[in-house]
């Protein structure tokens, strides 16, 4: 148990404290950041799939006036560490994937830096490549693990034979398409090398923790963190794909470090962010369901297949949402990997759980339909008292008040019926569950200093549209005893003290804990009539976290879809998602949390899909004209909501975290809804038009 | 699905084969040396004289020349609406316009919208939390300060039913006239509201 916070800052409706910086366009992002007489650095890419490098020629690119440098694996530096082969840049002639960097220009402006690009010249002895995902693969691999840690393969009872006795089952394949994050702001590091400064290497990063970016550079170019700062007051958007530096952030480190004392700015393209700045894999999701005539699952078991590149793995946990949702007596989980030569997989908003909850949510509103059971009333008759795969209660779960509450605002009792049409559109309904564990980080410190009569928090924690800016002062306003209005929160700089990165919708739950112990500390040595200057420290709390609860956020998706029947056209005129998150540090930032979260959702149910053609080793829809997303006439009466929800085995603050649940069964709801509307049960993701126009009445 | 939005920028003189007649300003003067011209431009109610590479857009030399980072690169190919500046008083992406092409043109940034205070806009969206990260923003705003206009002269767009009435701020007619401004931290059930408030609609 924890000793919650009295909430009087925490719960308050708080307009961005970034928020007039932004509506003008002065907040200042990593590649504006103002330096003096900036380079411009410009990655060339391989334009095989696998291969290698035999010959560079540079000569027409150097001849080009204001051309400073041209690195290749020949001229660049020795790296000291080329373990991590993401990061390996520019260090062999190998081509692991289409797209990879095999050059970089510097030159005085970004016209000729691009141009000079388009000059060098490359050879390649090509070899064959292999990029295809499919089940049916020989070389599919177990991983000893999956993403943050968790269990490659799950299983308890026996599955096969509970789908061989069950009363109704369902046995079906879903996928979920690539994707990639494509935050607005592309990836871009300011970097400056100054080999006399007291710091050498100052990065103006885009990053979602700059503490873990400082890292990835000291380990790559053996620095100590002493000798590299890294700045980010502002992020335009990551959805994880900021969550680990990428390659461009060395190409930048190591351009800098050509022209010693010149700053150097590396923007990549929208283009190249399809290759070098993560997506989230394809999956292909076996799924096994078996319930007895009321509808109580007696098995449930989820097969994954994905994909991670072969030179460095990254395995999504989409079964691990399957192991605890339910509560079902046979289970079984397994992931099996493909290692293709393909760009690095990553992070993407929710790994694991987005992608994971999309397969056993539709198969739950097949076996709802199996059964003639209303399909929030299944999942109401689903629900475990413990955690199933630990045993441990829950630290608050509150999916079923989700679903009551959204089915009340929704108006779902009064549903239409299937195949329901009004003029030429056909109309349907559909719910999923949502669901996204609670975390904190291990490592993450605060500093709270009495300063000119207020109190400055300072953290190097990361904003990246979150409201971090705006939350976490309310956080530490709650915990010092005083008005929000009273604390300044200083971050986004490694000057101030270690802070986690914001992923895994962890940040507020970290930054806040290391914050409120920070103002226990100052308290304590202080009393409430500090000196000038006074300051505490806090680190992020291990003692409070509570091992004998299972803690998640749930939440319920309500989708009304119609369907043009004669073009098969998809509008969603309305969504609503209930959250039972904990407790809502600020409800304006976290609306806009859940609300971005589900219209990510609708976007990955109805457009997104990176298109790849493994003739080539490529997207082929690698940009923003092509990559759908959703837009602001895609988007009709979508309302977010959450429950009170006091949860005393979380943290301090009672907070769950907010940023990645609402993405979380969406696009289960709308597949379900359509099916409802037209009868045509969807189960490649994304929908569109050409799926269900054969079966249109 | 995308449909109406900010317009390519087209200069009168170096792209007439879809020139917009009388708005955007002209090519200016070529240097010797075949590559840069010497150009003019308005920028937020300041004056710059400036040299530019011709292959220069409009986007990079506010940006990188003119140090004015308020419109944003997102795509660099008209494709999402971060660079969306008021050229002339009509909303344009200044990423698909040559800097060359604008001699003389005037243009306003959504730093330049709040010289006096902040815009009506910037002040709905603030008020309905209608942006995260920010990087979309100016270029929403800019757009939105050019729709309001677009509707006061009467344009009808995709989704007018009556193309003889001036069009209404409804719902649907926000949100068809700023899909070519792409948020992806979703703020567009947020922004909606915020154009229609800053268009004197209760919403």
């Amino acid at each position: 148990m924890t000793e919650l916070l009295e909430p009087r800052a925490i719960g308050r409706d708080m307009v961005r404290r970034d928020g007039e910086a932004k509506v003008r366009g002065t907040a200042t992002y990593a590649i504006e950041t103002p330096v003096e007489d900036p380079a411009y650095a410009h990655p060339v890419q391989a334009t095989v799939a696998r291969g290698r490098v035999t010959a560079v020629d540079t000569s027409a690119a150097e001849a080009l006036d204001g051309v400073l440098v041209v690195l290749t694996p020949s001229t660049a530096e020795r790296l000291a560490s080329v373990e991590d082969r993401e990061y390996a840049v520019l260090q062999s002639d190998e081509v692991d994937f289409r797209g990879q960097v095999v050059a970089l220009v510097v030159a005085e402006t970004s016209e000729v830096a691009r141009q000079a690009a388009d000059a060098v010249r490359i050879t390649y002895a090509e070899q064959p490549h292999d990029s295809t995902l499919a089940v049916d693969r020989d070389d599919l691999y177990a991983p000893e693990q999956v993403n943050a840690g968790h269990e490659t393969d799950t299983a308890q009872g026996d599955v096969a034979a509970a789908m061989a006795t069950a009363h109704a089952t369902v046995e079906q394949t879903y996928t979920t398409a690539m994707y990639h994050n494509n935050p607005l702001e592309p990836h871009a590091t300011t970097a400056l090398w100054d080999p006399a400064a007291d710091v050498p290497l100052t990065l103006w990063d885009s990053t979602q923790g700059v503490h873990p970016s400082r890292s990835a550079v000291c380990g790559v170019f053996g620095l100590e963190e002493e000798q590299v700062r890294v700045v980010c007051p502002f992020v335009g958007g990551g959805f994880g794909s900021k969550g680990n530096a990428h390659a461009h952030v060395m190409l930048a480190t190591m351009a800098a470090r050509a022209v010693p004392g010149r700053p150097v700015k590396l923007g990549l393209t929208r283009q190249q962010m399809f290759t070098l700045v993560g997506y989230r894999t394809p999956t292909i999701q076996k799924l096994q369901v078996a319930a007895d005539r009321t509808g109580r699952l007696q098995a449930i078991a989820i097969d994954v297949v994905e994909q991670t590149s072969r030179i460095k793995e990254y395995a999504e946990q989409t079964g691990v949402p399957t192991r605890m949702m339910y509560a079902s007596p046979n289970r079984r989980t397994t992931h099996r990997l493909a290692a293709l030569d393909v760009p690095v997989p990553s992070w993407m908003r929710a790994p694991g759980e987005c992608p994971g909850m999309f397969g056993p949510e539709v198969a739950l509103d097949e076996l709802a339909d199996t059964l003639g059971i209303d399909p929030v009333e299944l999942r109401i008759r689903n629900e475990p008292g413990v955690d199933p795969e630990t045993g441990k209660p829950w630290s608050s779960r509150n999916l079923v008040q989700c679903l009551r509450e959204g089915a009340r605002r929704f108006g779902w009792a009064d549903r239409p019926p299937p195949l329901h049409r009004e003029g030429a559109w056909l109309v349907g309904t559909g719910v999923a569950s949502s669901v996204y564990p609670t975390m904190r980080q291990a490592t993450s410190t605060a500093v709270i200093r009495y300063e000119d009569g207020r109190y400055v928090a300072e953290i190097g924690a990361a904003d990246l549209g979150t409201g971090a800016w705006t939350v976490l002062p309310q956080i530490a306003a709650d915990a010092l005893g005083v008005d929000a209005e009273d604390v300044e929160v200083r971050i986004g700089d490694t000057r101030y003290p270690v802070a986690s990165v914001a992923g895994g919708s962890s940040g507020t739950n970290t930054w806040g804990s290391a914050l409120v112990v920070a103002a226990r500390e100052f308290r304590t040595k202080f009393g409430h009539a500090p000196a000038d200057g006074d300051e505490a420290s806090g680190d992020v709390d291990q003692a409070s976290t509570d091992e004998d609860h299972s803690a998640y956020a749930f939440g319920a998706q309500f989708a009304e879809v119609r369907v043009h029947a004669d073009t098969g056209e998809i509008r969603v005129p309305r969504l609503y998602g209930v959250f039972g998150a904990g407790r809502i540090i600020n409800p304006r930032t976290a609306r806009s949390q859940f609300l971005g979260g589900m219209t990510m959702g609708l976007s990955m149910a109805l457009h997104e899909n990176s298109v790849w053609d493994d003739r080539i080793g490529q997207v082929a829809k690698h940009d923003l004209a092509e990559y759908h997303v959703s837009v602001n006439a895609d988007v009709g009466d979508m309302q977010a909501h959450w429950l009170d929800e006091h949860d005393p085995y979380v943290n301090a603050m009672g907070s769950k975290g907010v940023g990645e649940i609402g993405i979380v069964g969406t696009a289960a709801a709308v597949v379900n809804a359509v099916h409802r509307a037209t009868g045509v049960r969807v189960r490649d993701l994304p929908v569109t038009l050409d799926r269900l126009l054969p079966a249109l009445p | 699905m995308r449909r109406t939005g900010p317009a390519p920028a087209v200069g009168r003189m170096c792209a007439i084969w879809f020139a917009t007649p009388g708005r955007g300003g002209t090519c200016g003067a070529m240097a010797p040396d075949g590559v840069h011209a010497e150009i003019s431009l308005t920028v937020d109610g300041e004056d710059h004289r400036l040299t530019v590479d011709t292959r220069t857009t409009l986007l990079d030399a506010l940006r990188e020349r003119l140090g004015n980072a308020s419109p944003k690169k997102g795509c660099d190919h008209g494709q999402c609406g971060a660079c969306t500046v008021l050229l002339d008083g009509d909303r344009a992406l200044s990423c698909l316009a040559l800097a060359v092409a604008h001699d003389g043109a005037e243009v306003t940034t959504a730093d330049g919208l709040a010289a006096g205070g902040l815009h009506p806009v910037q002040q709905a969206f603030l008020d309905r939390d209608a942006f995260q990260c920010g990087y979309c923003t100016p270029g929403q705003v800019c757009s939105a300060v050019g729709l309001l206009e677009e509707v006061r002269r009467g344009w009808p767009s995709h989704v007018t039913e009556d193309l003889t009435a001036r069009p209404e701020l409804t719902h649907d007619e926000v949100a068809e006239r700023m899909s070519g401004n792409l948020c992806r931290c979703g703020a567009y059930a947020h922004i909606v509201p915020a154009v229609q408030q800053a268009g004197g609609v209760q919403a």
